[in-house]
């Protein structure tokens, strides 16, 4: 009998899938479709101190094996969360990772505070939007802005704190490294590379933000490598994540470094994506052998 | 509200004009509690689903009648889509038009491929309805006989005059409204088209709904991409998602800049 458990920063995953912040809201839409105990974990949708409307549409560009997204943060806060959605979310079963978001330090430490007098089980830090200006992003591509944050954030955090990356950055080992200087219990990596479309006829950016983030198959080869990277520079668990679509790949991530996987665009074209997963590595864990499933985890064999 | 997501296989297709393509799917978990004016994402080998309208609804026979434009690489592939061919279907979506009321005299205005859902709408109102419908030429008319058929009025127009009035739909809704009491109209087209509807309406202060596309992803409402700007109660602008919160929209609503 495949062991699927995994333990990251003290709490325990039925299985290693989580699915990702922003493609999966709150979960209420998706679980009408299965059950959310389905899952290891959810990362919610992130979330701001206030209610934030999000950019101006169009938000979404279609791109080879990918898609851009401008979405901008768009949420109802930290406080209509928690009295209109974290209650539901209790029942589901499934481990609870608020995702939150700030334009300053002090934005981040009021959030971590108040997720921390909840039921959520973890906080993840979100330094890495692309797609709001001081929207986080600029702290998370430099490790001396990324330690800064974390820092303070520590402070207040009385929950397991994941840090989510940012990969526009050119070294993101330094990055892993500082974060897990300050207290990081986990790094999460990759959110989305940031990029950008022009419809040719009117000379216009497709995303009415000119830019967006990147995500989807098409960015899976370079999150592999970051994730091994990141996994190679530090000791605290790694959440691998980018591009995810079927369990080889997310035995892929693993074995790059991951000691579990998100997934987030695949659950676009298939909404069952992060169940079949799951159930895919079961299956690969028998056939091969494996009884747990944190045996992988690094066991790439690098040339 | 309840949504599946499932294979489902393609009983008939059939060219309605250039570019334009009618799929029969029989769907029977969708057709059983599909309202006019939902949709369904579709599948392709692209990274995102294709939001497509519901043009018809049989829920005896189980089936639903999609009509599709090949307007890019996902949409033609869609058409292409043969007979005993399977379609992945996530639906139905969002939420219909209010056609609880089938003794209402209602008009139905579709520009181009806009008609497709109108037909669903009309056949609710069958002879209680007149459907303005606008083409470009007489080549990119459809539906025709299918509108006809309903025992609906069928006003047609073509921007350049080649079919029925030589015109824009919003010119044939405003001759109509002087003549004919209506109580709400219904609209699916071009965002200019639907603007202009939505002014016409407010004129003649009749109740109005208009159909909204955006570029979509998920299509349930829980990435948030398909942003659309509305007016709250109090006169405030949000962003409310065409997947969730339309793809019908009372016209008060919207927010169009």
């Amino acid at each position: 009998m495949a062991d699927m458990q995994v333990n990251l920063a003290g709490v325990s995953f039925k299985n290693p899938v989580i699915t990702a912040s922003g493609c999966f809201g709150f979960g209420r839409e998706f679980a009408k479709l299965y059950p959310l105990e389905k899952l290891g974990g959810i990362s919610l949708k992130g979330m701001t101190l206030h209610e934030r409307l999000g950019n101006p549409p169009p938000r979404i560009a279609e791109t080879p094996s990918g898609m851009l997204n401008s979405v901008g943060l768009q949420n109802p806060g930290v406080e209509a969360f928690i009295e209109n959605d974290l209650p539901w979310l209790k029942e589901q079963n499934t481990v609870l990772i608020a995702n939150i978001a700030g334009s300053c330090v002090e934005d981040y430490c009021e959030m971590a505070q108040r997720i921390s007098e909840t039921d959520v089980d973890m906080i993840e830090l979100n330094i890495s939007c692309p797609n709001v200006k001081q929207g986080g992003v600029a702290f998370g591509t430099s490790p001396e802005g990324a330690a800064s944050v974390v820092r303070e954030v520590r402070k207040h955090a009385k929950k397991p704190l994941i840090v989510k990356l940012s990969p526009n950055v050119a070294d993101i080992a330094a990055i892993a490294k500082a974060v897990e200087a300050e207290g990081a219990d986990a790094v999460s990596l990759i959110n989305t590379l940031l990029g950008m479309r022009i419809d040719i006829k009117t000379r216009r950016p497709i995303l009415r933000n000119n830019t967006g983030g990147l995500s989807g198959p098409a960015v899976f080869p370079v999150a592999v490598r970051m994730v091994w990277q990141a996994a190679n520079a530090v000791n605290i668990p790694v959440i691998g994540l980018g591009g995810i679509e079927k369990a080889e790949d997310a035995i892929e991530m693993m074995m790059a470094g991951a000691s579990a996987v998100q997934v987030g665009a695949a659950m676009f074209y298939d909404p069952y994506a992060p169940v079949k997963i799951a159930e895919g590595i079961e299956q690969w864990m028998n056939d091969n052998g494996v009884k747990n499933i944190s045996e992988i985890v690094g066991t790439v064999k690098p040339w | 509200m309840s949504y599946l997501q499932k294979q489902f296989p393609i009983l008939d297709t059939k060219c309605l004009a250039k570019d334009i393509h009618e799929l029969v799917v029989s769907c029977p978990e969708i057709a059983s509690q599909a309202i006019a004016g939902q949709f369904v994402n579709i599948r392709t080998s692209h990274t995102l689903r294709r939001p497509i309208s519901i043009c018809g609804i049989d829920a005896e026979k189980g089936t639903i009648r999609l009509v599709v434009k090949a307007q890019g690489k996902g949409t033609d592939e869609i058409c292409r889509m043969r007979p005993g061919d399977t379609i992945d279907l996530l639906g139905p979506l969002g939420n219909g038009f209010d056609v609880k009321n089938s003794n209402l005299k209602a008009v139905v205005v579709g520009g181009g491929i806009g008609a497709a859902p109108m037909y669903g709408v009309a056949s609710v109102y069958g002879k209680n309805c007149a459907a303005i419908l606008g083409f470009r030429d007489s080549a990119d008319v459809i539906l025709e006989k299918d509108f006809q058929a309903l025992g609906c009025e069928l006003l047609i127009c073509t921007d350049n005059g080649t079919r029925g009035f030589h015109g824009f739909t919003t010119q044939m809704l405003e001759n109509y409204l002087k003549e004919n009491h209506v109580d709400i109209i219904h609209t699916c087209g071009p965002k200019p088209m639907m603007k202009g509807v939505k002014d016409i309406a407010e004129k003649y202060g009749v109740r109005c709904q208009i159909s909204m596309d955006e570029r979509m992803a998920c299509g349930i409402g829980a990435c948030l991409g398909c942003a659309c700007k509305t007016k709250k109660e109090d006169g405030s602008s949000t962003y409310s998602h065409v997947c969730k919160h339309g793809p019908v929209f009372e016209a008060q609503q919207l927010d169009f800049d």
